[in-house]
């Protein structure tokens, strides 16, 4: 897709962020008005259900405007507008004369927003890897570590190491001609595991792995080693490729419960780092396992651990 | 073990809790002898620091006797007497490597969490929030400390607990601070803060060979201490600072200004200090910073502006104006104690200098909330508190 037609799409979403905002300022400061503009101000809950909608058009206005690719939120608004014209619907047959009419321009005035909205909404399916709801998940991280790079390498290279830095791994056997076996931790702490390969190896410079035929958690993975400059060490990239169990919608989950991958990649390289340079994992009390962002949200008190 | 843990804002509790073990193979468990209460403690105590959590052990001035050591401790054997300085640092990093300790790439833990509110993490501190690591404190009976071989300071001589306390924090930091100003022959230096962190600024100042030094506050009796250290003295309460130290400068202003007080200042305009009262209390900003918004507009064109004062998040209404279009620098940090602790001990050693001038209060630990509130209250004279775990 263009960029025209993306930096369009940002234009259209954030319009109606703001719209959402006037929207739900004028429906909290003067519900009554509101209500009598379209027709139900005869209703004993009609102050109340248009001050609840206000406050529901203020969330569109936080998700669209406070986010920096706006345009997929537009569908709370296309669910916003679909409540909107239910309840509406519902009203205009319960009443007669000039109430009836305003209900009905009410009606005509959401219909028209709703195609608005459809409109922007579908223009962001369009476009964008992010609003795949399936696919794998791609982690980038980098971290500087001041150890010599045939020495990095060497200790990245021997896979029974990584589960001392990778905090899902709980173990990696190498098996003869590089492949290799390995267990890690998944949700709900069962244990998930499948056999890898290499399939690039360039000494000192470059490892690449990915998972075998019918690994139940396919995955891949790089890392480069680069001198960082002026005698600072090595330079760290890794990437790595997975198709999380239970897709994105299970990955927002496990954000919500502060399991944040891109977090874990950073994390296990803070390790790889710790254990390169000091021969060990930084821990405190606080934080008996070492960096580890699910400890993060849930610290220990700063007091000994028994 | 007994302890000072933080149990919300303005509430301590010494409770019993788990003797430390060690963790790693590079630590060692150091038996408590003498631990001091620090104004950076007050922070935490009035609730500014963030990321604390009910329980915390509070305290980062400690020293003690080691009582075991991990399989890769080498330098330290169980016995041995030692000051442990409040940066934990691995001494293998980069930072380390550059002698900046207090920024050590591998101690912190929640490196992620500090990543958050300052863009990169500083090194773990013990006793200072989980931002800092989540290291439990030096308040208490025994203490864990990472990387053994690097921080700790062997006592091998009979110096008193009482002048060598303070090589774990104050007296570096003051050195540092007065290091920092790059001081030369005939400069005046104005230091904001006439507590003991200001004291040992004071005194530091002097050593380096500092023609005057002028110490701020508004309690006369510290106001007392820094004058026995050397220092000439404003009260912010009778006079203006400014004209006092353009007055005391012919105009110049000081060559350089250290910020001893940082984050919780006060100011005699009482409009002033309201303002930014209600915006830290509504956490619009962290931070109050009159020392520091003075001290750069007091200090001479081209001079520097050296903080030592510990600041947590966010200032507002920083001059910016002043300090770009008058070529100031600012330099700042958490004290790099493990650079200083050797030569400083020397100095004690020689005497040079003793620190044990800025004590007033010698408390047993179980009275550590008490000695809290006296700090915090200016009661009684309280400039400085030692605890007595035993």
């Amino acid at each position: 897709m263009s960029e025209e037609y993306e930096r369009e799409t940002y234009r259209l979403a954030c319009a109606l962020g703001w719209a959402s905002l006037g929207l739900g300022i004028v429906q909290l400061a003067a519900p009554g008005a509101v209500s009598r503009l379209s027709g139900v101000d005869d209703s004993a809950w009609a102050r109340t259900g248009v001050r609840l909608v206000g406050v529901r058009e203020l969330m569109h206005a936080a998700v669209l405007l406070g986010s920096r690719r706006p345009a997929p939120w537009v569908w709370t608004r296309v669910a916003g507008d679909a409540m909107d014209l239910t309840v509406l619907g519902r009203a205009m047959a319960k009443r007669t004369g000039w109430r009836r009419a305003r209900v009905m321009a009410a009606m005509a005035a959401v219909a028209g927003i709703t195609a608005t909205d459809l409109y922007t909404a579908t223009r962001a399916n369009r476009h964008g890897p992010r609003t795949q709801i399936m696919g794998p998940m791609d982690l980038r991280a980098a971290i500087t570590v001041n150890r010599p790079r045939q020495e990095v390498y060497r200790y990245w290279h021997d896979f029974e190491n990584l589960p001392r830095f990778m905090a899902h791994l709980e173990s990696v056997e190498t098996i003869a001609g590089g492949y290799s076996h390995w267990t890690a931790k998944g949700p709900a702490r069962k244990s998930i595991e499948w056999d890898a390969e290499i399939v690039e190896d360039i000494p000192d410079e470059l490892i690449a792995w990915r998972s075998t035929e019918g690994a139940a958690v396919r995955n891949s993975g790089s890392v480069r080693f680069t001198d960082a400059p002026g005698g600072r060490g090595t330079e760290v990239r890794v990437e790595i490729t997975y198709d999380p169990p239970g897709g994105k919608v299970g990955l927002a989950f496990a954000r919500l419960l502060g399991e944040h991958p891109e977090q874990q990649v950073r994390d296990d390289l803070r390790r790889f780092k710790q254990v390169m340079e000091t021969g060990e994992v930084a821990r405190s009390d606080g934080t008996p396992e070492g960096p580890y962002a699910l400890r993060q949200v849930l610290q220990r008190p700063a007091q000994p651990v028994k | 073990m007994k302890a000072n843990c933080w149990m919300g804002r303005n509430t301590l509790e010494v409770q019993e809790v788990p003797d430390p073990r060690i963790l790693n193979p590079r630590d060692a468990i150091v038996r408590i002898t003498s631990s001091a209460i620090c104004g950076s403690d007050l922070h935490m105590y009035d609730g500014y620091i963030p990321t604390m959590k009910k329980g915390d052990i509070l305290g980062h001035e400690f020293m003690g006797e080691v009582v075991e050591v991990g399989p890769e401790v080498s330098r330290l054997r169980v016995g041995d007497r030692v000051v442990v300085p409040f940066p934990i640092a691995c001494g293998r990093c980069l930072a380390c490597e550059q002698g900046m300790y207090s920024v050590c790439e591998n101690s912190n833990p929640n490196a992620g969490l500090a990543e958050k509110l300052m863009g990169h993490a500083p090194a773990g501190i013990y006793g200072y929030s989980h931002m800092m690591g989540g290291y439990p404190g030096g308040q208490a009976q025994y203490a864990r400390v990472p990387f053994a071989d690097v921080g700790p300071i062997k006592i091998e001589d009979d110096l008193p607990d009482e002048q060598v306390l303070f090589l774990s924090d104050i007296f570096p930091t003051g050195w540092m601070g007065a290091e920092m100003c790059e001081i030369k022959p005939g400069d005046v230096i104005a230091v904001w803060g006439a507590g003991p962190v200001g004291h040992f600024a004071v005194a530091s100042a002097l050593l380096m060979g500092a023609e005057r030094v002028i110490s701020i506050d508004r309690y006369a009796y510290r106001l007392e201490i820094a004058a026995r250290a050397g220092a000439e003295t404003l009260n912010y309460e009778e006079v203006d600072i400014f004209d006092a130290l353009r007055d005391m400068t012919a105009g110049r202003g000081p060559d350089a200004c250290i910020d001893a007080v940082g984050m919780e200042a006060h100011y005699p305009i009482p409009a002033v200090q309201a303002y930014d009262r209600v915006k830290q209390a509504t956490r619009m900003e962290t931070d109050r910073p009159y020392a520091l918004r003075e001290a750069i507009l007091a200090c001479r064109n081209g001079g520097i502006v050296s903080v030592i004062g510990a600041y947590g998040g966010m200032v507002d209404k920083f001059p910016m104006g002043s300090f770009m279009n008058r070529s100031l620098t600012m330099k700042t940090g958490q004290c790099h104690v493990q650079r200083y602790m050797e030569p400083l001990l020397r100095r004690i050693r020689d005497g040079e200098i003793d620190p044990s001038f800025v004590i007033t209060h010698h408390l047993r630990l179980e009275d550590a909330p008490r000695g809290y509130e006296m700090f915090k209250n200016k009661e009684d004279g309280c400039n400085k508190v030692v605890l007595h775990p035993w």
